[in-house]
């Protein structure tokens, strides 16, 4: 690890100075599970390092009449046991609570969770996030069986936060702040492909803090399902997010959206078509599955995750399904 | 000779302290962080190393320079192993080393050290042979009775394809030592299987003599066949402590060098056809089979494995070098590989006649070399896995989760291997017990512990321990399952040698001769006339002050004097669910039927057979080193996506310990190894019996499992 300053502001503002309009210049710190990692085989190495686990602005979880409110430094144990969470988006509560182990979960953050970089190992070994040789990305040709069956590249990395799927499920917006001022982006947008080597897989600018995300209020019905190969410390393969509309027993409107299968959160407009208007059975929820995948393109190695992603779909339309609200 | 004392074990129904579940020793220790182990060690003035690795998978240094480094504040010494000319065969092959006065500083230094390369062509997927050409070394074929007039007048014959990956050793504390090099004097605390024989290896490197090489180690956090040698980190770390006038140098491979540098499991490849009859009778075995453990190649799995002597076999093996790190032993080595290319093989050829794989296996018994055991160890495991009423013939099932039953078997040796031990009897009535052996974990500490005290009539904190010193009696390498037979055998030897001369002091004073007396509950008496009888500190008086009995005793191989013995054998049955839609194996219950000899300890014996099948399931579910064909690298050596199966993976384990009296008669059998084996050819066997088809490469995962139910095994 490269020596670095060391900030800790108390306030947002104070923080806010500390960073910088580069990347690299200085890196946020929250729970540091994943930037501890990145610094240790220098794949960041910032100048400073700005600690803002003493913002107290940033903490807790509220309800209120537009919805609930999720601090950045709410930590993974907090969001997955909190009962306004599991009462109105319990595809995100589950989703947390699936994230190993106990002790990832008391320290990771939320905006931590959200800001995290890709598990690539071609990234985590310093071939970049691209991972571009002459021009081209190794990934096709490599050890893909990990990486995206849908988005077509230049990045072939996944998304790593299986919060982010559920979140583009739920329509919740992510808050963000700098020097000049607040905005707000939906989840959607805030996960990005990069289309360049310098470019970064999400929104956030290097000025700027993630201060909390909002998930809008309304009565949904939602799931996540996720494939893990193992029970501990380990990433799923892919996961289905879904948020159901309901109009009596049939779907009024449906989201869609598979986790770890391209470098952003990837809706499916396609499975979400499948399912309006249909009761959840068996048969429709297999429809949607196969729908979600019908564009997928998978590399040398990774054909299995089609089947996964197929899989996860159906699975999460049948929980949802049987949910109550 | 006239004169040789009876070694003998007590018979069974009268040992006091042999054959009951102390708990290990050094547990609570271990337990509470209290145990440390030499990764753990910190010392006045220490330095830590780093090492520097090979970014390409092939290349050739054209120039190094290390000024930039050499001129950091706080780096003491810098070691160039590789010069520039030097060709290096894989990634992470070790370039250089820093030592320097923080882990920090010398992890920056190594950054600095600048390396120029010329990068060569690599290799380094073996799993398709055609691909390997010229890297591939045959070795001769091997031809027994008449394969090819056997399978054309076979009634069936059954084909496989069949793959094991290469895995990684991940000892929770990785290789290396903490060692200091002072003039012609070296003293190390290595993490090493084998302390006596430590120096003696590294001597000849340093020419240094052996004898004023000091080793100690106390505990060892793993070691399964990875740790004998001091390795090349040993001489490395020694090279820095020399250059830095004489400081302690800690050199320990980091998490990613530990699943690269010091040793794999070799893969198993295998193109098997077997031959026989309709009742599930084997005739003939033919195999084409290929392996790589690294550059120099891979060792070929004894086959056909534990049904050695089926009548009409084949047998053509390559070795294939690829550019990656090197093999070690691994818990039972190449037999894993064997016991999963034979039992898939033998379970393929009962589907393919239609026959119960339990049937199959117990019908040709007669080819292995047991097949009493072989066949009463089969209706035990049928019996404890409830295989009568839950297997269902391959293939039978629907539904997205179906449930499979497979079996896989093992064999191996277990004989003590040669040691001494010395026995000290003080006139205080205190008790010494030494030997410069090793305690991997087993709980070498608690059964030497428990032979002494029981030879001498004492209670176990009545025996003093020392191990982990080359200054003691010699101990053996720990490997092959051979130190629980060794290390108890010469304790047992030792401790009857001692008792003799506390015998000769005391028999006076109980006017008795001293083959007469006996030493039982902490009392030395007349064997025929128990009343005449002294305390055990009297006794020891007799020995008079100034005075003390130290007497060794010796384990030799050639002649164990029926205090340990060789051969186990076992078998096992893996009871799986399959999901089929997503591919995931969850495995329900593990029975593990293992043959042993006299048990001195049956919840240290039964934790070796747990430890085994965690171990195994972790193999046969989730492990594998994943090679970039484009960089040539290790794209997994983390423990991230290296995976391990942590214990909610593992699902219930059935161990049933054989301990009926016809083994015990056969002395001390090692245990360490044996279970270990067949584990991915029952998982693998009862996934093919649960989807109906045989998934031919472990591990069963998803990627796995779903290729072969969609077609996509090409
Ligand atoms: C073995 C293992 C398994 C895991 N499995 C999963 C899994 O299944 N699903 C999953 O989602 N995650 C998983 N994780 C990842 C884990 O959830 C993340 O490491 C964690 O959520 C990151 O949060 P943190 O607070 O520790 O972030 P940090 O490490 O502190 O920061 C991570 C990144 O985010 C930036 N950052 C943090 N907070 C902010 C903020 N408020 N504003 C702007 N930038 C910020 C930092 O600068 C840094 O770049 C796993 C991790 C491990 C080690
Ligand atoms: S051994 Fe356990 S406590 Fe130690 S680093 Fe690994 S997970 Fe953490």
């Amino acid at each position: 690890m490269q020596s670095f300053a060391y900030g800790n502001p108390a306030t947002i503002q104070e923080a806010l100075a500390l960073l910088a309009a580069k990347w690299g210049e200085a890196d946020v710190l929250a729970g540091g599970t994943d930037l501890i990692s990145l610094m240790k085989e220098h794949l960041h190495t910032p100048k400073r390092v700005v600690n803002i686990k003493n913002i107290k602005e940033l903490e807790g979880i509220q309800k209120t009449d537009a919805g609930i409110r999720i601090g950045a430094l709410v930590t993974l144990d907090e969001l997955a046991k909190n009962a306004d969470v599991k009462a109105a988006a319990k595809s995100l509560s589950d989703a947390a609570a699936a994230i190993p182990s106990a002790q990832i979960r008391h320290m990771a953050t939320v905006g931590g969770n959200l800001c995290q970089r890709p598990r690539c190992w071609y990234y985590r070994q310093g071939f970049g996030l691209l991972a571009m040789k002459d021009g081209k990305s190794m990934v096709p040709d490599g050890a893909n069986q990990y990486h995206a069956i849908f988005g077509g590249g230049p990045a072939y990395f996944v998304s790593p936060s299986s919060l982010g799927a559920a979140l583009v499920a739920l329509g919740a917006k992510i808050k963000l702040v700098s020097a000049k001022g607040p905005r707000e982006v939906p989840a959607a947008s805030f996960f990005v492909a990069p289309q360049d080597e310098t470019s970064r897989e999400i929104a956030l600018h290097p000025d700027e803090i993630l201060t909390e995300i909002v998930i809008p209020a309304g009565a949904v019905r939602s799931a996540t399902y996720e494939v893990r190969q193992r029970e501990v410390l380990d990433w799923p393969l892919v996961t289905a997010s879904v948020v159901l509309h309901m109009r009596g027993n049939v779907v009024a409107s449906a989201k869609v959206v598979m986790g770890y299968v391209a470098p952003q959160p990837w809706d499916s407009a396609e499975a979400a078509k499948a399912i309006a208007g249909k009761a959840i059975t068996a048969e429709t929820a297999e429809a949607a599955g196969k729908a979600a995948v019908a564009s997928a393109q998978p590399l040398s190695q990774n054909a299995y995750k089609v089947t996964l992603a197929r899989v996860a779909v159906k699975r999460a339309l049948l929980e949802a399904a049987k949910q109550k609200v | 000779m006239a004169n040789t004392p009876d070694y003998s074990w007590p018979p069974m129904d009268a040992r006091k302290i042999m054959g009951k579940p102390y708990k290990r020793l050094d547990g609570p220790q271990k337990a509470a962080g209290r145990a440390k182990y030499t990764s753990d060690l910190k010392m006045k003035d220490m330095l830590f190393a780093a090492y520097l690795t090979c970014p390409h998978a092939h290349a050739r240094i054209t120039s190094i320079d290390t000024g930039a480094a050499e001129k950091m504040n706080g780096v003491q010494a810098v070691l160039v192993i590789a010069e520039a000319g030097k060709e290096l065969q894989w990634h992470g092959q070790e370039v250089a080393a820093v030592a320097a006065t923080t882990e920090e500083v010398a992890r920056e230094a190594i950054l600095k050290i600048k390396v120029a390369y010329e990068v060569l062509p690599h290799f380094v997927n073996e799993a398709d042979l055609a691909k390997a050409a010229s890297r591939g070394k045959a070795a001769g074929e091997k031809v027994t009775g008449d394969p090819e007039k056997a399978i054309q007048d076979a009634e069936a014959v059954s084909d496989g394809v069949y793959g094991i990956p290469v895995i990684t050793h991940c000892c929770l504390e990785p290789h290396g030592c903490v060692i200091q090099w002072q003039g012609d004097q070296v003293m190390a605390w290595p993490s090493t299987q084998f302390v006596t024989g430590w120096a003696g290896t590294l001597a000849p490197n340093l020419k240094v003599p052996a004898a004023n090489i000091k080793v100690k180690m106390d505990y060892i956090g793993g070691g399964f066949g990875s740790k004998f040698s001091p390795g090349a980190w040993a001489e490395v770390g020694a090279r820095l402590s020399q250059k830095a006038g004489g400081k302690p140098v800690k050199i320990f491979l980091d998490r990613a060098s530990e699943q690269q540098i010091p040793g794999n499991r070799p893969s198993a490849f295998g193109k098997i056809k077997i031959a026989g009859k309709k009742d599930g009778t084997i005739t003939a075995w033919q195999s084409d089979t290929w392996a790589s453990g690294g550059f120099a190649g891979g060792g070929q799995p004894p086959l056909p494995y534990v049904y050695t002597n089926i009548p009409n076999t084949r047998l053509n093996h390559v070795s294939v070098s690829v550019n990656a790190g090197p093999s070690q032993a691994w818990r039972a080595p190449n037999n894993q590989q064997a016991s999963y290319l034979t039992c898939s093989a033998i379970e393929d050829f009962a589907a393919k006649v239609g026959v119960d794989p339990m049937v199959v296996f117990d019908k040709n018994a007669g080819y292995t070399p047991r097949a009493e055991q072989y066949q009463y160890q089969l209706k035990k495991a049928a019996e404890l896995s409830e295989w009568s009423k839950l297997w269902k013939p391959r293939g039978s099932q629907t539904g997205a989760v179906r449930r499979g039953l497979g079996i896989g078997v093992n064999a191996w040796g277990g004989a003590g291997h040669a040691c001494e031990a010395r026995t000290t009897i003080n006139p205080d009535g205190s008790v010494l017990l030494e030997m410069g052996t090793q305690d991997l974990g087993t709980g070498t500490r608690t059964i030497m512990t428990q032979v002494a005290a029981e030879t001498l009539g004492l209670q176990m904190g009545q025996i003093k321990l020392a191990i982990g010193d080359n200054s003691l009696p010699p101990g053996g390498a720990s490997g092959g399952s051979t130190t629980v037979g060794g290390a108890s055998s010469a304790t047992r030897k030792s401790g009857i040698n001692a008792l003799a001369k506390l015998f000769e002091a005391a028999a006076p004073a109980l006017s008795a001769q001293p083959e007469d007396l006996e030493a039982v509950d902490g009392t030395v008496r007349v064997k025929s006339d128990t009343k005449k009888s002294m305390s055990w500190v009297a006794a020891c008086k007799k020995i008079g002050p100034g005075g003390k009995i130290s007497e060794t005793g010796a384990n030799e191989q050639r002649n164990p004097m029926g205090l340990n013995s060789g051969g186990a054998a076992g078998v096992q049955v893996a009871d799986v669910s399959v999901d089929t839609e997503t591919g995931l194996v969850k495995i329900n219950r593990y029975v593990a039927v293992q043959d042993c000899g006299l048990i001195i300890n049956p919840r240290l014996a039964e934790s070796q057979i747990y430890g085994a099948i965690i171990m195994g399931i972790s193999t046969a579910l989730f492990e594998e080193r994943i090679m970039d064909n484009l960089t040539g690298r290790m794209m997994n050596s983390d423990m991230e996506f290296y995976k391990l199966a942590g214990i909610k993976d593992i699902g219930d384990i059935v161990v049933h310990l054989d301990i009926r009296e016809v083994n015990d008669k056969r002395g001390v059998i090692g245990l360490g190894e044996p279970p270990a084996i067949g584990i991915c050819a029952a998982v693998g066997n009862a996934v093919a019996n649960a989807i109906g088809v045989r998934v031919p490469n472990m591990p069963m995962s998803p990627m796995h499992v779903l290729n072969t139910l969609e077609g996509r095994n090409a």
